[in-house]
């Protein structure tokens, strides 16, 4: 039998370890598994790889996505073009194969014949259907193998080793044997047919490195859950909520594992699934007030019921530890895709004067770290601490580098008055700033007999904690407040600053972090000098200001519509809007290094037409 | 008016109960209520409660809403840890208190703008959850902080002193809470300390949702003889149907009673109610007798009070979760973190 060739383009997309492939299906078809089969896979011969899932707010029906950036040099922003679609969904096949660039590749079900609509394109025909319906009794796993087919025939065609394929499914089915032999049948079939028919491998092709090796391929909830479970956390509470609730579910796993006393079998953790967000955060700050570490994960909806809450915590200063996944909003926005928008409303939440901690992290280690060491910086401030994670980062597998724990860490429970402490106390008040740092001590209840409690108020108190009318008083109380905010940078991780003396400098935090190595080496190529800031905690660190001070000029790169973190820049850092560019995109999708790379260029052009103008 | 201080002296010859505390060691600051208002006798009740229990102050941690009935537990109990929250949310905080610290009493006080409006989801899911926990209602059928509007609780018909007259079926927290399964459910009257002090006592001593709706009138502005939550009301139509007297653990029991509407109830830290029925076709122990009865009456017009529903049985959060013993807000890294080889082997699951 003659091998076809691949298809009516008369040129190929070529590439070793360097290439997107997409994957168009039907949510709800089993598809998810098999696609994060082929990114493991991947991984797992040692090339970097990004996979993001483009999801509906949807439990079965509709168009799903799942992209796969391969890139040996490390480059694991999104990039836009695809080399090769995987075309299944038959709702958006047209709009799919659109995509795919020029000299690009598209595998298709040929069980149904398909109109071709571009002739610029390479084919790969593989009766997916049809190969099930042959080979398959159960109606279920007619229609589920169909995905390990494909993967298989990816396996063919991009030459990933088909042992790490069949030793992973042997992992996953671990207990169901039954399972594993119509699996690696299937992916068999593909591999088999795309040999027999085309020619393989492609151009675009991967070969074994060892650039990821080392890494652990994981996505950031999981990371937080981890992290909540080493940095002590006893009480979880929460409501369920896209794109957070993984976090509570690695939480409970890990928990369950963990967390259990050998000797009586009773948890030493508790998850309590409230009836809204505001009981959420609620139950979070009674345990904090009570001595106990406790958080609330929540994307935008949840948080936005938190803001009573959270003024109360800041006020009474009670402990509480928020993650906010951010998701698209305004409202219900883009429930299932992300965004970076909710900085300034988490910066200043709840009415009156306050301001919150924020930890922005960037990769699964982050999400590990920041979430451990969240518990300590609230405890030591006793203030709320929110980290700032999103849609991309918390449901997404990253590369990352593994977690580390050093086993002589200890938990800074903060200023926390023992009975022992109390007896030397004459006159003990909750509010009193003994040491001038602006944060006072605390007691748990229970702690002593006679001395050391005192009443908990969200409305102004004195530093006894007494109620109190005088705006003096109140006026003291809210200066103490902001002298303890401004402290508290010593606790918080500082930016991150890569610096070459250039004139011109990037700003950027979060997600966005993926795409800036790129962003800067394709700039640098073109003689586009930047220094790179990323900022990881609010309030900033003196660094922050210092870096745009000491440049002309700064892009600031943020997922948003309204530039949120340059506004907190201008507020806090004396900046003006001259010095800082803002570079947004706020598509529902993360930000790739083309779109940065492009805005920053016509920024420059822009600017030297004027000043040659 | 709470920076006027309290005096704290005290008559010498007060009595001091087994932890060789007075009454006076029990109180809280000065009131700031209006002069008659039901809510100071229900300060007063719950400290005339404790120390007769000879409860430690410092083991009993305080927690409430916001409005007339949660500025309350500043006037008791001025060494226990207090938690005054946010308006309709006390049952989150006390969930989280409770779970962060097993091993104390917790006293929950609202309102009937606090409990039966703002706070209704939160009240529902708190006895969903089996806190255990006492839960007081001080109710008034009206707001008391904003110059009396109409609460929830008012009956139809109701009418405040500015004239104004409740058009809606009013939520009875009594039959909400046994309805969801709370189970210890009371009802009292702030003037009647006699009933009100043991149904405080036992409430502490049984574990679980302990819930008791006290109506405790507005003189200000709901206390008309068409008001139906005002004394003049409240005593004319109040129909007991269970008397309790409360014997705390280790006390010895010297009363006794006529055999027949007589039921002694011992509770789970070994204090013993006795129970005595007005009604011998009312039993506690069934939660749809108690709320029939419970209804009945209301038909009528008139207010069923005493202890009206008790469930011995059922396990609280803790039991249910099957929590450690040692309270979370005692376990460090020790007891929780898992170190760095388990996260080692965590790793290789990722690679």
């Amino acid at each position: 039998m003659s091998k076809r060739k691949t298809g009516r383009s008369t040129r190929t997309l070529s590439g070793v370890n360097n290439f997107v492939v997409k994957f168009a299906n039907v949510n709800g078809s089993g598809s998810a598994s098999a696609n994060n089969l082929f990114a493991k896979a991947i991984f797992r011969m040692g090339v970097p790889v990004s996979p993001h899932n483009i999801f509906p707010s949807n439990i079965q029906g509709l168009p799903t996505w799942y992209e796969v950036r391969v890139n040996d040099k490390g480059y694991l922003g999104r990039r836009d073009g695809v080399d090769l679609m995987i075309a299944v969904n038959e709702q958006t096949i047209s709009r799919d194969i659109e995509s795919v660039l020029p000299d690009g590749y598209v595998l298709y079900d040929s069980s149904k014949a398909l109109r071709p609509i571009r002739n610029d394109v390479n084919y790969l025909p593989i009766p997916l259907k049809d190969i099930c319906l042959r080979e398959f009794e159960h109606p279920g796993q007619r229609q589920l193998f169909q995905n390990i087919v494909y993967v298989g025939a990816l396996a063919a065609f991009l030459s990933i080793d088909f042992e790490i394929l069949t030793s992973m499914v042997s992992q996953q089915f671990r207990g169901k044997e039954k399972l594993i032999l119509p699996n690696v049948h299937a992916m068999e079939l593909g591999y088999q047919y795309a040999k027999d028919n085309f020619e393989c491998p492609l151009p675009i092709r991967l070969k074994a490195s060892r650039k990821a090796k080392g890494k652990i391929l994981m996505d950031g909830n999981t990371a937080i859950g981890l992290g909540c479970v080493y940095g002590g956390a006893t009480v979880a509470s929460w409501y369920p909520l896209t794109p957070s609730t993984s976090v509570v579910d690695a939480y409970g796993k890990y928990c369950k594992r963990l967390r259990i006393d050998p000797g009586t079998g009773k948890k030493k953790f508790s998850i309590v699934q409230a009836e809204d967000e505001l009981a959420a955060i609620g139950i979070a700050i009674g345990a904090g007030w009570n001595g106990a570490r406790a958080f609330t994960a929540s994307s935008g909806p949840g948080v936005s019921l938190m803001q009573e809450f959270l003024g109360l915590a800041y006020f009474a200063e009670v402990p509480v530890v928020l993650f906010n996944i951010q998701r698209v909003g305004p409202s219900t926005g883009m429930p299932t895709r992300t965004q970076q928008g909710d900085l300034l409303s988490c910066a200043f939440a709840s009415h009156g004067d306050t301001r919150h901690i924020l930890l922005i992290p960037s990769t699964p280690k982050e999400c590990f770290e920041f979430a451990a060491s969240s518990f300590d910086i609230a405890d030591r401030l006793q203030t709320p601490v929110i980290v700032m994670s999103d849609l991309e980062l918390g449901m997404n597998d990253h590369v990352s580098d593994p977690l580390e724990w050093d086993d002589a860490r200890k938990y800074d429970r903060g200023k926390v008055l023992t009975a022992e402490d109390l007896e030397e106390i004459e006159d003990y008040g909750r509010y009193l700033d003994v040491d001038g740092d602006g944060i006072p001590w605390r007691t748990y209840p229970g702690v002593h007999p006679e001395k050391g409690s005192y009443f908990t108020r969200g409305s102004s108190h004195d530093t006894m904690a007494a109620y109190t009318e005088d705006g003096n008083i109140y006026a003291e109380n809210m200066d103490r407040l902001a002298s303890k905010f401004a402290g508290s940078v010593q606790y918080l991780p500082q930016p991150e600053i890569v610096s070459e003396g250039s004139k011109r400098g990037m700003i950027y935090f979060g997600t966005t972090a993926s795409a800036i190595p790129e962003v800067h080496d394709k700039l640098a190529k073109q003689g586009i000098a930047l220094d790179t800031m990323r900022i990881r905690s609010f309030p900033f660190h003196e660094e922050v200001s210092r870096f745009i001070d000491e440049h002309e000029l700064v892009y600031v790169i943020e997922q948003n519509r309204d530039a949120q973190m340059k506004s907190l820049l201008k507020i806090e850092c004396n900046a003006t809007d001259e010095k800082m560019h803002s570079i947004l995109s706020y598509n529902g999708v993360v930000t790739s290094a083309d779109c940065i790379e492009s805005a920053i260029l016509e920024d420059l052009s822009e600017m030297s037409k004027q000043a040659s103008a | 008016m709470s920076y006027i201080v309290k005096p704290r002296f005290h008559h010498p010859g007060l009595k001091k109960n087994d932890l060789g505390y007075t009454r006076r060691d029990y109180e809280g600051t000065l009131t700031t209520l209006c002069g008659g208002c039901g809510h100071d006798s229900i300060s007063a009740a719950i400290i005339h409660a404790v120390h007769d229990m000879s409860l430690a102050p410092h083991k009993i941690a305080k927690v409430s809403g916001i409005g007339c009935s949660s500025k309350i537990p500043s006037y008791f109990l001025d060494r226990s840890h207090g938690f005054n929250s946010v308006h309709g949310r006390m049952p989150s905080i006390a969930t989280g208190a409770n779970l962060a610290n097993r091993e104390l009493y917790y006293i929950g006080v609202s309102g009937d703008g606090d409990t039966a409006s703002i706070g209704l989801g939160q009240f529902c899911h708190i006895v969903r959850r089996r806190i255990n926990m006492l839960y007081i209602v001080a109710n008034n059928g009206t707001y008391g902080l904003t110059k009396g509007q109409l609460s929830a609780t008012a009956d139809v018909g109701s009418k405040t002193k500015s004239g104004e007259e409740s058009q809606y079926d009013n939520i009875d927290l009594v039959s909400l809470a046994i309805d969801l399964g709370a189970s210890f459910v009371g009802r009292s009257f702030s003037g009647d300390k006699d009933q009100l002090v043991p149904l405080i006592q036992a409430g502490l001593s049984h574990r679980g949702f302990a819930f008791i709706d006290v109506v405790s009138p507005c003189v200000t502005f709901n206390n008309t003889p068409f008001s139906a939550h005002g004394y003049k009301n409240t005593w004319e139509n109040n129909v007991v149907l269970s008397e309790i007297d409360f014997v705390p653990m280790r006390k010895e029991i010297t009363t006794r009673y006529s055999a027949g509407k007589e039921k002694e109830i011992t509770l789970h830290d070994g204090s013993v109610i006795h129970l005595h029925k007005t009604s011998s076709s009312y039993d506690p122990y069934d939660r749809e007798n108690a709320l029939h009865h419970v209804n009945e009456y209301k038909k009528r017009g008139k207010i069923a009070t005493g202890l009206l529903y008790i469930n011995q049985s059922q396990s609280d959060l803790h039991e249910l979760a099957d929590t450690a013993d040692k309270p979370f807000n005692r376990l460090n890294e020790h007891d929780l973190c898992p170190g760095g080889d388990v996260l080692q082997d965590i790793n290789e699951t990722f690679m």
